[in-house]
């Protein structure tokens, strides 16, 4: 189906309704459409406009920066995609980062798959890089220089990022993902709608944290609970949390939003004088009422996390696996002096994901001399629930992840238990599932 | 029976109907190699929608979903079209990105889909201005 830039027109008439085609393209976006400024971005704004009116947004707007989600090979389609826009001369117009890949193409020998299999998808990372995008292959795009900045108009694939953009951040993007990303980054623009537009940002169901009396301590634990739980229950409105104590650090907030992007398909959280756009409760929902209020209570997080592992404590371990989203720097300043502390040497491996960026930076300071002896395996560019990288999956796998617990008994189908991150180290060191946190 | 609909994705389709009564998402929910449909969860669990009509209230779930349409109907094993009682922006892209790279059509209409059952018989083809056409006659088959 071609199209052309057009006014707005009277498509059809059904049951009386009238339907518009309201789409209005400016002199840009029709020089783009029409292959003024190029084939590849013609092909680009076509899909970019048959998105925008399924969305039903009136113009496009400029975005300055894009993580595409599209680098992970799901089958020939995904190729064919990119690989029409680089026979085509594509380049991304803004700077653009790439999500993770189903290869480590830094410890290749980690990969448990045939060297056939691994052709596809190592092309299509490799294509991704002949766009212009930045071999990044990182799930937390944010802790790179490509970080966006508060207001920020962006296009972000990935479900993690994208919360992370929106709620941590105050960057503004709706949950794009498979090609559409990659249209947004080649056009520069994407459909004015959602959560790009101040009018969609405020909050509309109220989580309360009440009942916790004076032992709500800040673990880990606690924001990937209230995650599971906000996203359960908020569908595709924005949750406001209000009696979150405050985080330690932002890698306890990236693990709430990673968790309710996975129960749920949250892509903006506000938690009351913690994340920007919520300095008090009456900012957070601009002024208005809450639709909804939902209480939750200690009862509430501890089913939360009871029902994250499938196994009782005790269970004999095959794996640990921590990193999903990709481990921070900070994450590794904590990790590794507990890892020394600890040192476990039952062979159980501590795999650990993390972006590029971040591994070079700590072998540059030299930082993980000797944890082989513990059996700590890096993981970079990818992650271990999507791909064949775990030797054994007939066991038990513990992670300090809610998205990882949610996700790999169904992708891989090992049985999980979840826990704080001490925990994870020191059960590998008993070669069973313990807890000395609680 | 006659509608006109908004044509999201372009082209002809002519083929049996399968009328899904919650929406599904393709991502986890239909096998790529037989169009399948394998969503635990959903009432129409081991129904197969290669080479019907497509008709449901929308879409549903994660954006990979515009990959595994595109990618079925790649391989044969996608619906023939798409009728939607309410528009889905990671469909439409799946079947306008195997239109651009494949010339295969699968076209996406959205129009009331109230009166139409499994098994009508359901043609599906382009009217003016970004219309559709959507005839649809009592099907003697059942599935």
């Amino acid at each position: 189906m071609k199209r052309t830039g057009r006014e707005p027109e009277i498509c059809a008439f059904f049951n009386g309704l009238k339907f518009i085609m309201s789409l209005q393209l400016n002199a840009h976006d029709r020089s783009l459409l029409n292959g003024g400024e190029g084939a590849a971005a013609a092909f680009a704004m076509e899909i970019l406009v048959a998105f925008a009116e399924a969305v039903g947004a009136g113009t496009l707007l400029d975005v300055s920066r894009a993580h595409i989600d599209g680098c992970l090979y799901h089958g020939q389609a995904s190729l064919d995609f990119v690989e029409r826009l680089v026979a085509s001369g594509g380049r991304v117009r803004i700077p653009t980062t790439l999500n993770v890949g189903a290869l480590d193409l830094i410890h290749p020998e980690l990969m448990l798959m045939g060297a056939d299999a691994q052709t596809p998808p190592r092309r299509l990372m490799k294509a991704h890089e002949e766009l212009g995008c930045q071999p990044s292959f990182t799930c937390a795009p944010y802790q790179t220089l490509f970080r966006p900045s508060f207001g920020e108009q962006i296009a972000w694939g990935e479900s993690n990022a994208i919360v992370f953009a929106n709620s941590v951040i105050g960057a503004r993007t709706n949950r794009y993902g498979d090609f559409i990303d990659l249209c947004c980054a080649i056009t520069g623009r994407a459909p004015a709608w959602g959560l790009h537009l101040d009018e969609n940002r405020h909050g509309d169901i109220l989580f309360r944290l009440t009942g916790f009396a004076d032992w709500l301590q800040p673990t880990d634990s606690l924001y990937v609970a209230i995650g599971l739980l906000i996203g359960a229950r908020s569908g595709e409105h924005v949750p406001v949390i209000d009696g979150l104590p405050p985080p330690r650090d932002e890698d306890q907030l990236k693990a709430l939003g990673a968790a309710a992007a996975s129960s749920g398909a949250v892509g903006l959280f506000h938690a009351v004088g913690i994340t920007p756009e919520a300095p008090t409760l009456a900012d957070a929902f601009g002024h208005r009422a809450p639709a909804q209020t939902i209480e939750i209570g200690p009862d509430d997080v501890a089913d939360a996390l009871r029902h994250l592992s499938t196994v009782p404590d005790g269970s004999p371990l095959d794996a640990v696996c921590l990193g999903t989203p990709h481990f921070s720097r900070e994450e590794w300043d904590r990790f590794l002096p507990i890892l020394r502390q600890i040192a476990p040497r039952t062979g159980v491996p501590i795999y650990v994901n993390t972006g590029r960026a971040t591994l070079r930076a700590l072998e540059k300071d030299d930082l993980l001399r000797g944890t082989d002896a513990f059996n700590l395996v890096v993981v970079a560019d990818t992650c271990t629930y999507l791909t064949a990288i775990l030797k054994r999956l007939d066991g038990v796998v513990m992670t300090n992840s809610g998205k990882w617990a949610h996700y790999a008994p169904g992708n891989l189908g090992v049985q999980v238990a979840f826990g704080e991150m001490e925990d994870c180290v020191a059960s590998a060191a008993a070669g069973r599932v313990v807890r000395a946190t609680q | 029976m006659t509608r006109l609909g908004k044509a999201y994705a372009g082209g002809e389709a002519r083929a049996a109907a399968i009328v899904l009564s919650e929406p599904l998402s393709f991502w986890g929910g239909i096998d790529i190699e037989t169009g399948e449909i394998i969503d635990r969860s959903h009432p129409d669990l081991g129904k197969c929608v290669a080479g019907r009509i497509l008709v449901m209230p929308g879409g549903r779930g994660s954006s990979s979903s515009s990959t595994v349409l595109a990618e079925t109907i790649r391989r044969g094993t996608g619906p023939a079209g798409i009728v939607l009682a309410r528009p889905d922006p990671i469909l439409t892209v799946g079947a306008i990105v195997a239109q651009s790279l494949y010339a295969l059509h699968c076209p996406i209409v959205v129009c009331a889909i109230d009166g139409i059952t499994t098994g009508d018989q359901v043609r599906i083809s382009p009217a003016s201005s970004g219309a559709a056409l959507i005839e649809v006659v009592s099907g003697s088959t059942t599935g």
